[in-house]
């Protein structure tokens, strides 16, 4: 039974639109091992870990269980079935049940007379097993608890078992709330759990954990596992090594930049608390770029820049006129039901206004004059906004915020999903438009990206960790700076 | 703070509380009021209250509204009156076909991810048609089974009292203390991980939509046994009555937080302010309005809990 196959992935890719995610990845996890994956933004970790837990469909390649080839599509009750469970990084408790009530969600078995007691009961008793002294009570109601503690319920939720055996358990970034002391804790039972013949996949940025806890690190990139190997022959440095692209020519690019700094026109300025802490600071026709991974706090920063704008104390100073390009075009983007046009020049219909009524000549002729500017492909600025492809309506955003008389332009990682040509041609107008003196700060997950800005803070736990200029800007330095350099404090 | 008298505590005994507190100043204006006439006078029309917003709540429970339910009750005391006196067999069959067509909502606004309240509001209109169709005129007669079983005399407390008191019980068992309520909790609490853990959606929005029918038939059939005849607009009020009484009993509109004791006790309150405002001589022009300041002041205070909760 000693090192048996639990799940053997083989050639597996998965596309969303034209947007490679996972391209050809085989990866064998054996039972009694823990397997460390790493990568940066982008690499395919949260897509690989979604196929496994059954809720992604790959489009090519097989998977295989136990050995077995599985036949037909692979599902989230077969991961089950298969015992294959996952924590992801989102909780999935419903916040408005009790623990026990949580753990009867999981489990279809936990039915019948006493349910409620046997499931409090049996989660309870794993989360005393993981985390001794929790104080948490089966009776307790999860939203009530604090964000750690329903995460620690999360995870021993994710190790109770029933009627089917565990084998594999996914853990995404399980100690992102967890104080030190919990993460210790829960990476010293997952070490007893793989001992017992089980298995983890832990994805963290925090490296130390990946190294002190696991048998095996996988490194993605790109859609792509670039190397797996002993977790002994790793150390923090080669493990930021590897996560890195081979490219490196494209960094010596920034040696010939100059700094806007000098001039000393500051646009934006944000303090922050702590004294160790970098402030933020943005200048006039700068590009700063918000970096590290995602979700530590930068669309956050942007959110409460947004939220200060007229604002001039000596904590924070945020101009007046400021506009907001929504990374999720769906839900914060566009108008669906407007045509092109409408969408184009809804930030300007202040200047638009005549007697008290929109302007239909000026509004026509703005949205005209940026569809020439940003090439946007349509024949008539009347036409659906949905008429466009993902990529122009995000171009369309772009001329919205661009259109304005906005001072500052945030940018909450705007090109997610958008085509290499779009992707040059909004570079281009971005710079263009710092040139002639407005300010960009410009949230991105892709590292390519920050070689368009002059200016770079990289974020780690919500705080920025790390200043670096154009010219000191290097993939490696990023990579370091988002995951941990030292033993969490 | 004392462990016995939490936020989450005040807010579970609001309901209970502004119940007794109308309650007791009613006593207080009119003490011939305290009595067993007087209490079964007074709540007897709240027990079709209670069922339709139980019904509501049902609904409300999966993160829906449904603003049809005082409709279908009325298409259910319509049938009462008629079919299920003159024919019992085709009476039962179109109160199962009611239920049914419920449980076919249920499936299509899952399946086709419509807004709740579009499809219900719609479904309002054909309700009422179907009642027109079936009782052009205001008039019928109740099966006498049924009659008998409304007006029962029991001792020490009202039939309504004791009956108010069974249904909230038997739901929130059903609801709150069996595995399978708790499912149904949880798809208004976290819908994706529900499906994420292997639950079907779609049943559980059909059962849910076919227990609202279920409620909204007693309902209708408790309205009949108390009336003794019915007409088709005779129970269109309850639709926002019933809103008013899940809200009111602690109810939220989104995350599964129901409490079907509290819905009970919410209907119960709102039936009783109408007699309070009566025994104030308010007339009846300004009553709606007067029972729309009450459910403003309760829900304010319960504001003020929520707020003392998060500043702990």
């Amino acid at each position: 039974m000693v090192h048996s196959e639990i799940v053997n992935l083989n050639g597996v890719e998965k596309s969303f639109g034209a947007v490679q995610a996972l391209g050809g990845v085989d990866l064998r996890i054996l039972a009694g091992e823990c397997v460390g994956l790493v990568g940066h933004n982008g690499a395919g970790k949260s897509t690989l870990m979604n196929i496994l837990a059954g809720t992604l469909v790959h489009d090519t390649g097989s998977i295989s269980i136990a050995g077995n080839l599985l036949p037909g599509r692979y599902s989230v009750p077969l991961a089950h079935q298969n015992g294959i469970r996952c924590v992801f990084q989102e909780l999935s408790l419903c916040p408005n049940l009790s623990v026990a009530e949580n753990a009867r969600v999981l489990h279809a078995s936990l039915r019948g007379f006493g349910w409620r007691k046997r499931a409090g009961a049996l989660l309870t008793g794993m989360l005393e097993d993981i985390f001794p002294a929790n104080g948490i009570v089966a009776s307790d109601i999860v939203g009530d608890l604090d964000i750690g503690r329903r995460q620690m319920v999360e995870i021993a939720r994710a190790f109770t078992v029933t009627d089917v055996p565990l084998h594999l358990v996914i853990l995404d970034e399980p100690t992102s709330s967890l104080d030190n002391v919990a993460a210790q804790q829960l990476m010293s039972f997952v070490r007893r759990f793989t001992a017992k013949g089980g298995s983890c996949i832990l994805i963290s940025h925090l490296l130390n954990e990946i190294l002190e806890t696991s048998d095996r690190i996988v490194v993605m990139r790109d859609g792509r596992i670039v190397d797996t190997r002993d977790a002994g022959s790793f150390d923090h440095q080669s493990l930021v090594g590897s996560m890195g692209s081979v490219a490196v020519e494209a960094d010596n690019d920034g040696a010939k930049f100059v700094s806007r700094r000098a001039d000393g026109d500051k646009t934006i300025s944000m303090g922050v608390e702590g004294a160790d802490a970098i402030p933020f600071a943005a200048h006039r026709g700068e590009i700063v770029g918000l970096a590290g991974l995602a979700g530590h706090g930068q669309t956050d920063m942007l959110v409460s820049i947004f939220a200060a704008r007229g604002i001039s104390v000596e904590a924070a100073h945020v101009p007046q006129r400021v506009a907001f390009v929504a990374g999720d075009r769906q839900t914060d983007g566009v108008f669906p039901l407007w045509s092109i046009a409408l969408n184009t020049t809804i930030s300007s219909i202040t200047s638009m206004v005549h007697r008290l009524l929109i302007d239909p000549q000026r509004e026509k002729q703005l949205a005209e004059t940026w569809r020439e500017k940003i090439a946007v492909r349509t024949p008539d600025v009347d036409n659906s906004i949905l008429s466009l492809s993902g990529g122009n309506q995000q171009k369309v955003l772009f001329a919205r915020a661009l259109g304005s008389n906005a001072d500052a332009i945030l940018m909450d990682d705007p090109m997610r999903g958008v085509d290499v040509g779009t992707k040059q041609d909004v570079y281009r107008m971005i710079r263009q438009e710092a040139d002639a003196g407005r300010t960009f700060v410009w949230y991105t997950t892709e590292m390519d990206e920050l070689r368009n800005c002059d200016h770079v803070y990289v974020f780690r736990d919500q705080e920025i960790v790390a200043e670096l200029a154009r010219a000191d800007l290097t993939e490696e330095r990023i990579l370091q700076s988002s995951f941990d350099q030292k033993a969490q404090s | 703070m004392n462990r016995l008298i939490t936020p989450r505590m005040l807010r579970s005994a609001l309901p209970a509380l502004s119940f007794t507190f109308l309650l007791a100043a009613i006593f207080y204006i009119q003490p011939r009021a305290m009595s067993y006439f007087g209490l079964n006078l007074m709540l007897n029309l709240g027990v079709p209250i209670a069922l339709a917003t139980l019904a509501q709540m049902m609904v409300i429970t999966v993160n829906d509204l449904d603003l049809g339910i005082g409709a279908f009750v009325g298409v259910v005391a319509c049938i009462g009156v008629t079919w299920l006196k003159e024919t019992p067999l085709l009476g039962v069959a179109a109160l199962l076909g009611c239920i049914a067509i419920y449980a076919a909502l249920g499936a299509l606004i899952h399946l086709r991810n419509l807004p709740s309240i579009v499809v219900t509001l719609g479904m309002s209109f054909v309700w009422l048609g179907f009642a027109v169709l079936i009782l052009p005129t205001p008039g019928g007669s109740v099966p006498d089974w049924l009659r008998a079983f409304m007006t029962l005399k029991t001792p020490y407390l009202p039939f309504a009292v004791i009956l108010s008191i069974l249904i909230a019980l038997l739901v929130h068992w059903g609801l709150m203390r069996t595995a399978y309520g708790t499912i149904a909790r949880g798809a208004g609490g976290n819908p994706r991980s529900m499906e994420q853990a292997g639950w079907s959606g779609l049943r559980i929005k059909m059962t849910m939509y076919a227990m609202a029918g279920f409620f909204g038939v007693l309902a209708g059939l408790a309205l009949i046994g108390l009336t003794t005849s019915a007409d088709a607009n005779i129970a269109l009020r309850y639709t926002l009555l019933s809103i008013a009484g899940v809200i009111l009993g602690g109810g939220e509109f989104v995350g599964g937080r129901i409490s079907p004791i509290g819905a009970v006790i919410g209907a119960l309150t709102l039936t009783l302010a109408g007699s309070f405002l009566t025994f104030l001589r308010i007339s009846p022009d300004w009553q709606i309005g007067a029972q729309g300041a009450i459910l403003i002041l309760v829900l304010a205070l319960r504001a003020l809990i929520n707020q003392a909760e998060r500043k702990k």
